[in-house]
Order: structure tokens, then C-alpha cells, then sequence
């Protein structure tokens, strides 16, 4: 798997797109710390950003990717190499150059401008996006043997993901407003990895407001050790599951 | 050796391969051949592990191939379009292979990798070569681990006339080196140099697999391509 | 406000003058003839005064004529829990220079490390008081100055324990330079007029840092409050001055900043407010002034209730603060000009300095959240940005007249010469 994940990095980290996608963030991280006066607001602004644009770009990036490289993983699989080092391998390459490409695009900005915990954690909460999207966009790639569908899945499952779950929990939210609906809320947004990095993020720039009226929930869960024990495993199983899912079928299927 | 039993494969309502049955053994050189769509890609997929069958088997050496990929280090393919990493070197990409191989191959043979002066252009990436330059890479990889299987997908397509002819000598004497080869083609010509044996494939279907001399002792024609045409128009009269 | 000096200088002068008669120094160290401070006073004439060498002194000191008790050597005087260690019953005393620890507890009478008694012309600077139930409290006392104090509690539910600096009926009293941690409400004043409240440092409290009722007149600069129970409550009260005071980190679900209830014609400039849940709350207050104030990193800068009208916000800046302004009314008749609101997305095509646009700082997703506080976890998603734009193209839920007609295109300049 290594061997495969080295040359599959040194591969991808020469595209055109990943290193055009450094220098995204990069652009994008130095321009809202300048133009915003107060580095709070710029990381919120940038938060936003990278909510969207972040599985965004791995989905479409990592299914192109795997459906570009199906004739060669052939070639590849042609050789005495287990199927599943193969996909590990491809996924190592584009996880890990997306990840390297992000983290330094706005790791270094961060370092220089904010330099704080809520600056890590925000670069953090983007690399563990990017291998939950590299992997729920591998999942998609091997459900669909056609590439314009594949693709199509992706990204269906990022405007869920984003834009779509929000809505709905907000539009169940509103319609069932006469019940205690706290802890039910507090399942649902955790279900979502995209979910779970904003309010990961939220808890350190909107701190004070969240300690308002949702406070006491807030606190017993997410000050305890259960409760970011449980954000952390979900976001890791958010990870692994769609990769092994993944890789069960790749293991099944004909070429 | 290499038996191929019985072999069905349907894709959805397709039916690609239907119980195909045939054997290879060393020193053979078995041309795939039929009409497009009639199941040689598949054939070859299932050899290699790609494509895993509905029924039947394909033995190596008496050995029913499963998920195991270890066998595959007796075989070398040489895929119809070669398509690799953009950015990789071609320098990087025998580098790759090797790694992958490392532990189970001792010597390679580089006799295509200098014939096609490849040595040359190991520090261009792939994505600059053109398409007969990538085949030759491909080719070259195939043989490079000395494989006692060589899986062949229309290796000449695309190659100019000096390079296609620098292959077909390499299978002939490769041929004498105790291996096998599958060789699919529609070139009719290079099969008639290279061939042993031809596998007609029709609808997934094995439409006949005999040896050349036997083929054309049958149909009483010289060319290959005349053989088949032969064979076919008088199964279709007797259907 | 000349008025008020005069007194202090007044009060100077009378106490320095009481020095001049050819008063006596008594000695009072353990060990000695002279080993208890009770004693030294029952001697002592007025306006003498009682050193208290270093040591522990484990005596109700009661002050009952007017004197100078001085402790040198930090003496401790320890109430063991049982008695309050300092009782002033007597006009023209000063007591600095103690330890004073642990005064008893009743629940009938407030017990206190130090209290004073119906006098005037009290000082009580520069002792340490820890672990007391009250830690310095004048009771019905005018023209008394505290300064330079430290007072320790540990206090963890507000019943068992009672506030640091505590004032009750005085006027003209000046509380200054001390630092109060750990007890019910820093500082409680009630019923106290025409006083001056500086550079005090009121942090980890167990309910308010300031708390004041009925105080009217007084003046609170420079103070900090930071990460108490509450924040800090003002009630029932007029012509307040409050400047370059610091409200931060007062974070919970009923913590404010400050909190503003039924005060009139009151001045809140020129402070700084961050990090608080809430970080002024205001419910019934009228006529008066916010200007220059700056609300960083709050969640909610200002929450102002419906009951609140004619008051007027001005060049304050509003930095990162999740929400701005909300409201429980469509009505508003409070007053917004010339702030600086970094949601502002208008634009300044004439290039002076104020928006072209007027501002509208209540967001819907505040209102939201006012009414399903559980909303809150979805903030910055994509559908609530989403609702945000739409609301602010269109109002529909949003008060529409409370807005800033003139919005500042860059933060309002505010002198921090002045701001220690």
C-alpha cells in the first residue's frame, strides 16, 4: 500500500489542480486576515468558505481523480498486488497530497496571522473533511461504474452533506417548534461531518453566545471528555466507514 | 499451463462469456480473435483477476486462480490503451513496477526497454508521450519481469511498422522461452506470423479453437483472415 | 462633580488635622504587656494611635473612638469563624495594614471582616482580607474611603457567601485600587449616593462583580469585572456614570456584561465589553447615553428590551460579536447614529466615512434563537447565512426602525489615553 501511496502522492502532488488548490487557500486565508479588522471575524468568514468549497473541491477532485486512473490501477492490479493496497494506496495519494496542498495553503497563513488554538483547529477541522470527502467520493466512485454518474453521486452527496441536511434539520426545527426538540437537534447535528466541524469551530468563536441559552447542554456535552471523545470517534468513523464500504465493493467488482 | 474452464460472465442482462473453455500451454501463442463485443477483453480480465466470473475457472499450473494475486507474478499484460499517471516519469514508473515486484522477480529482461531506447525519455512524465510511446512502454513492461504468461491486448495497434516488427521478433523468440501467450489482435496478418493457436470468440461464445496448421489444413486457405472468413461462412450455411 | 471633591478634601483635612493635638502611639505586639488591641483602645484617647506589631490576634476588635489603627508587620486578625474581627462604631478612624481572616457567619446579622458602623471619616486601606463572610462593609456611614485592599473568598453558592466590598445607606464614599475575588457580588451597593467607584478589580465572583440598587449619582471608572457568576447588575437608579470600565469574559446563561434595569439619564461611555454572553442588557431604561463603548467577541452585544426608550447609542463600535442587537419588540424607540457595526455590508459611494445604507443590526437568526435557543447550533451553516441574506434584503421580521441611519464605514476612533 505504501509503495503504491508514494508514487500516487508524488503523482498527484504535481497536478495542476492540487497545487492551483494551494494556492486557493492561501489567497483566500491572506485576504480575509487583511481585510478583516478583527482576526475573529476572519476566521468566521473563512470558516464559511471552507465549509462549502472544501468537500466541494475533494469530492470532485478525488472521483475525477479515481475514475482517471481506472485504466492504469488495472495495469497495476495486473500485478501480484491485493486489490484493497490498490485503493488504500490511491486513497493515501489523494487524501494525503489534498490534504499537504490544504494544510500548508492556509496552515502557513494561519501561522502567521493568527497563530492560535482556534487557528489549528480550523486547519484541522479542513484536513479531517478532506479524508471524510476523499472517502465518501471513493465510495461514490465505486457504486458508480459510469464516470459522469460517479461524479453526479458525489456531488449530490456533498450538497447533502452542505447545503441539503441543514435545511432540512432548520425546516424541522421550525415546524416542530412547540416540542422540546434540544436533544434531538443536538443528535441530528452531530450525524453530520460537516455539521461537526462548524460547531467544533462555533465552540471557539462564538464561545459566548453558545454559553447563552443552550449553555447547560452545551456544557455537559461538549466540555466533557464523552462528549469530544464522541465528536472525534464520529468524525473517524465518518472516515473509515464510506472507505471501507468502499473498498468491500471495489473488492467484488469487475474492472 | 493455462486452462480456462467453462467460463459464463453476464454484465446485467449480457451474456459476454458463455461456458468458454480452452487451454494454453508453454511454448503456445493462443490469438483471442472475433468480432468487437464478442468477449476478448473480458476473457483477458478474467485471466488476470479483473473480472471475476459467474462459473467456471481459470487454472495456472493446475492451480485454481482465486483472490490470491500472488500467481499474477507469472504473468505480464500489456494493456490495449495504456493509460498512466500524468505526472509520473517514465523513469518513476519502471521504478513503481519493480517496487511492486520486488521479492518475486530476480532478473528482469530489459531487451524491449533498450530496443525502444526508453532509457532515453525516463525523465520525461507520461503525460507528454504520445500514444505509440506509451505502448511501447507498455510493452516494455510486460516483459520486462520475465513472465511466463504474457497477456497481450492488441500490442501492435499503434505502433509504427519498426516497432510493431521489433515486438512481434521479441514474442517469436519469447515463444521458444517456454511461455505462453494470449495475444488479442485484429490485425490478421501479425497473428498469421505469431499465432500457434486461435481462439474465435462469438457472442461470448468459443466459436472454434484450433492450431493454425490445423485451421488452414481445414479450410484449405493460406491467410489467416481468409481461414476464419472461411470458417464462419460455412457455420453460418449449416445453421 | 466639584461638589464632591470638596468633600474629599474636606475629609482629608479633618482627619490630618486630628493629628495635630499631640496624640500618643500605642504599641500592641504579642508577648508584651500590651498584647491586645482591645486593650490599647480602652486606653488610647481620640486620635491616638494603635500600632499592631506582626502576630496573630485572636480578639473582636471593636473601635469606638475615633483613631488610627495601624498593623505593621501584617498582624492577622483571625475571627476564627466565630466573631467579626474589626467593628468601627466610631467617626474618624483608619485601619490599614491587616490581615484580617476568617469573620464569623450569621444569618441574622451580616458579619463581616470589617465593618463600620453609622460613621464618617473611615479609611481602610491596604489590608488583606480572606475567607470572611462580608469583607468590608459600611453600614448607614458617609465621606469613608476604602482603597487598596485585597479580598479573597471562596465562596461557591451564593447563600454561604456574602459580597466583598458591601455599602448599605452611605454617601460620598470612594472605593478605589482594591481587588476583590471570590465572594457573592464584588462590590454591593445599596442605597448609596454621590459616590466614586475607580480601578477596582472584581473577577470570580460568585454572582455579580458590581452590583448597585437605588445608588444614584455615582461615578464607576476604570474598573475591570471580569469572569463573575452574573457579570454586572445595575437596578433602579439614576444619573450613573460608568467609564473606561472593563466588562470581560462573564460567560453563562444568565451572565451579562452589565445589565441595565430601570436606569435613567445615566452616562455608559468609553468602556470596553468582551467576551460576554450578553453584553449589556437593558430593560427599562430611558434617557440615556452609550457612546464610545466597544463590544468585541460578545454573543450578544446588545440585548434591549422593549421597555427602554430614549436612549441613544453612539459611536460605539461593534467588533465580532455573533449577534448585534436584538430586541422583543418591532418596536424601538431608542436612538442608533454614527456606530460602527462590522456586519455592515453597505457600501460609501461618497467616501465620507458613513455608509450609505442604514444598517439593521438585528438579525433574524437572533430572533430566531431568542425563541428556540437550541437553533443556536446551527449558526453559521449554510441555510441560517442563507435566511441572514434574505432578511436582510427584505425585511419581514426584524424591526425595521431599529436602524442606524449612518452606520461608520471604520471603527470610531476611540482615545485609549484615557483607558488604563
Amino acid at each position: 500500500m505504501l509503495k503504491i501511496a508514494r508514487y500516487a502522492l508524488y503523482d498527484i502532488l504535481r497536478n495542476r489542480f492540487v497545487v492551483a488548490y494551494g494556492l486557493f487557500w492561501v489567497l483566500v486565508s491572506m485576504s480575509f486576515f487583511n481585510l478583516e479588522s478583527d482576526p475573529v471575524k476572519g476566521m468566521a468568514s473563512l470558516l464559511n468558505i471552507l465549509l462549502m468549497a472544501l468537500p466541494l473541491m475533494s469530492v470532485v477532485f478525488a472521483s475525477i481523480h479515481l475514475y482517471n486512473s481506472y485504466e492504469f490501477m488495472e495495469l497495476v492490479l495486473a500485478q501480484p498486488i491485493r486489490r484493497s493496497e490498490v485503493l488504500l494506496g490511491q486513497y493515501s495519494g489523494v487524501a494525503g497530497s489534498l490534504c499537504a496542498s490544504f494544510g500548508i495553503g492556509m496552515g502557513v497563513p494561519v501561522l502567521l496571522y493568527e497563530g492560535s488554538l482556534r487557528g489549528f483547529l480550523l486547519v484541522g477541522c479542513g484536513l479531517v473533511l478532506t479524508l471524510v470527502f476523499v472517502s465518501l467520493a471513493f465510495l461514490a466512485a465505486v457504486l458508480m461504474r459510469d464516470k459522469a454518474r460517479g461524479i453526479g453521486l458525489a456531488l449530490l452527496i456533498w450538497f447533502f452533506c452542505t447545503i441539503l441536511y441543514d435545511g432540512l434539520v432548520l425546516m424541522g426545527m421550525f415546524a416542530f417548534s412547540d416540542y422540546p426538540l434540544e436533544r434531538v437537534i443536538l443528535v441530528l447535528a452531530f450525524l453530520n461531518p460537516v455539521d461537526l466541524a462548524r460547531i467544533a469551530m462555533l465552540l471557539q468563536l462564538d464561545a459566548a453566545a453558545l454559553m447563552g441559552y443552550t449553555g447547560a447542554l452545551f456544557h455537559h456535552f461538549f466540555g466533557s471528555a464523552l462528549g469530544i471523545g464522541l465528536a472525534v470517534l464520529l468524525m473517524a468513523v465518518w472516515v473509515v466507514w464510506p472507505l471501507l464500504w468502499a473498498l468491500r465493493i471495489f473488492q467484488r467488482k469487475d474492472l | 499451463m493455462l486452462r480456462i474452464q467453462n467460463i459464463s460472465k453476464t454484465f446485467g442482462r449480457l451474456r459476454v462469456l458463455d461456458a468458454v473453455h480452452a487451454t494454453a500451454d508453454v511454448g503456445q501463442v493462443v490469438a483471442v480473435v472475433g468480432p468487437n463485443g464478442s468477449g476478448k477483453t473480458t476473457l483477458i480480465k478474467c485471466i488476470l483477476g479483473l473480472v471475476k466470473p459467474d462459473s467456471g475457472s481459470v487454472l495456472f499450473n493446475d492451480i485454481v486462480i482465486r483472490t490470491d494475486p500472488g500467481y499474477r507474478r507469472h504473468f505480464g499484460y500489456m494493456p490495449q490503451i495504456g493509460r498512466y499517471p500524468d505526472n509520473m516519469l517514465v523513469g518513476h514508473l519502471f521504478n513503481m513496477m519493480r517496487d511492486l515486484r520486488r521479492n518475486t522477480t530476480h532478473q528482469t529482461d530489459e531487451e524491449l526497454l533498450e530496443a525502444y531506447r526508453l532509457p532515453d525519455i525516463f525523465h520525461k512524465p507520461m503525460r507528454t508521450l504520445s500514444g505509440g510511446m506509451r505502448q511501447k512502454v507498455s510493452a516494455a513492461l510486460a516483459f520486462l519481469f520475465q513472465p511466463q504468461v504474457l497477456i497481450l491486448d492488441e500490442p501492435t495497434a499503434g505502433l509504427d511498422p519498426l516497432s510493431a516488427e521489433i515486438l512481434k521478433e521479441k514474442v517469436l523468440r519469447e515463444r521458444q522461452n517456454n511461455r505462453i501467450f494470449i495475444i488479442t489482435s485484429h490485425i490478421m496478418s501479425d497473428l498469421d506470423e505469431l499465432a500457434t493457436h486461435i481462439l474465435y470468440l462469438v457472442d461470448g461464445r468459443v466459436a472454434f479453437f484450433k492450431s493454425l496448421p490445423e485451421l488452414k489444413a481445414l479450410t484449405g486457405q493460406e491467410r489467416l483472415g481468409r481461414a476464419i472468413a472461411h470458417l464462419m461462412q460455412r457455420r453460418e450455411t449449416q445453421s | 462633580m466639584t461638589s464632591r471633591l470638596i468633600s474629599w478634601l474636606t475629609a482629608f483635612a479633618l482627619f490630618t488635622s486630628g493629628k495635630s493635638l499631640g496624640a500618643r502611639t500605642w504599641v500592641v505586639a504579642p508577648g508584651t504587656a500590651l498584647s491586645s488591641i482591645n486593650d490599647a483602645i480602652a486606653r488610647a484617647k481620640p486620635y491616638d494611635t494603635v500600632l499592631v506589631r506582626g502576630g496573630l490576634y485572636r480578639e473582636a476588635v471593636v473601635v469606638d473612638r475615633p483613631l488610627t489603627l495601624r498593623g505593621e508587620g501584617r498582624p492577622v486578625l483571625d475571627g476564627e469563624g466565630l466573631r467579626q474581627p474589626v467593628s468601627i462604631r466610631a467617626s474618624h478612624v483608619a485601619v490599614s495594614g491587616f490581615r484580617v481572616v476568617r469573620s464569623g457567619s450569621a444569618s441574622l446579622e451580616d458579619l463581616a471582616g470589617i465593618k463600620v458602623y453609622n460613621a464618617r471619616y473611615v479609611y481602610v486601606f491596604n489590608n488583606d482580607l480572606d475567607s470572611n463572610f462580608f469583607g468590608i462593609y459600611l453600614s448607614n456611614s458617609r465621606l469613608c474611603w476604602v482603597t487598596g485592599n485585597a479580598l479573597r473568598a471562596y465562596g461557591e453558592i451564593e447563600q454561604t457567601s456574602g459580597n466583598g466590598i458591601h455599602a448599605w445607606k452611605c454617601d460620598s464614599i470612594f472605593i478605589a485600587d482594591n481587588r476583590i475575588r471570590g465572594h457573592r457580588d464584588g462590590i454591593y451597593f445599596e442605597f448609596v449616593t454621590h459616590s466614586r467607584i475607580e480601578r477596582n478589580v472584581s473577577i470570580h465572583n460568585v454572582r455579580y462583580g458590581l452590583h448597585f440598587m437605588f445608588s444614584h449619582q455615582d461615578d464607576y471608572t476604570h474598573n475591570t469585572f471580569m469572569y463573575n457568576g452574573a457579570g454586572v447588575a445595575v437596578m433602579y437608579t439614576r444619573e450613573v456614570l460608568m467609564r473606561y470600565n472593563t466588562f470581560a469574559n462573564n460567560v453563562g446563561a444568565s451572565a451579562y456584561g452589565m445589565l441595565l434595569k430601570d436606569i435613567q439619564r445615566s452616562e455608559i461611555s468609553d468602556n470596553v465589553f468582551y467576551n460576554n454572553t450578553v453584553a449589556i442588557f437593558m430593560e427599562g431604561c430611558t434617557r440615556s447615553q452609550l457612546e464610545r463603548n466597544e463590544f468585541r467577541h460578545n454573543g450578544w452585544a446588545v440585548r434591549i428590551h422593549a421597555s427602554c426608550e430614549n436612549n441613544l447609542f453612539r459611536h460605539n463600535n461593534f467588533i465580532a460579536n455573533t449577534f448585534e442587537v436584538t430586541t422583543n419588540n418591532q418596536l424601538s424607540l431608542n436612538t442608533f447614529e454614527q456606530n460602527y457595526w462590522d456586519h455592515y455590508t453597505g457600501y460609501d459611494l461618497n467616501r465620507d466615512g458613513i455608509g450609505d445604507v442604514p444598517h439593521l443590526p438585528v438579525s433574524l437568526f437572533a430572533m430566531i434563537s431568542q425563541q428556540m435557543p437550541y437553533a443556536m447550533m446551527f449558526w453559521r451553516s449554510f441555510g441560517v447565512l442563507l435566511l441572514e441574506r434574505a432578511e436582510r434584503a427584505i425585511p419581514s421580521l426584524c424591526p425595521d426602525n431599529l436602524r442606524d441611519r449612518s452606520p461608520l464605514m471604520k471603527p470610531y476612533h476611540v482615545a485609549h489615553s484615557k483607558h488604563k
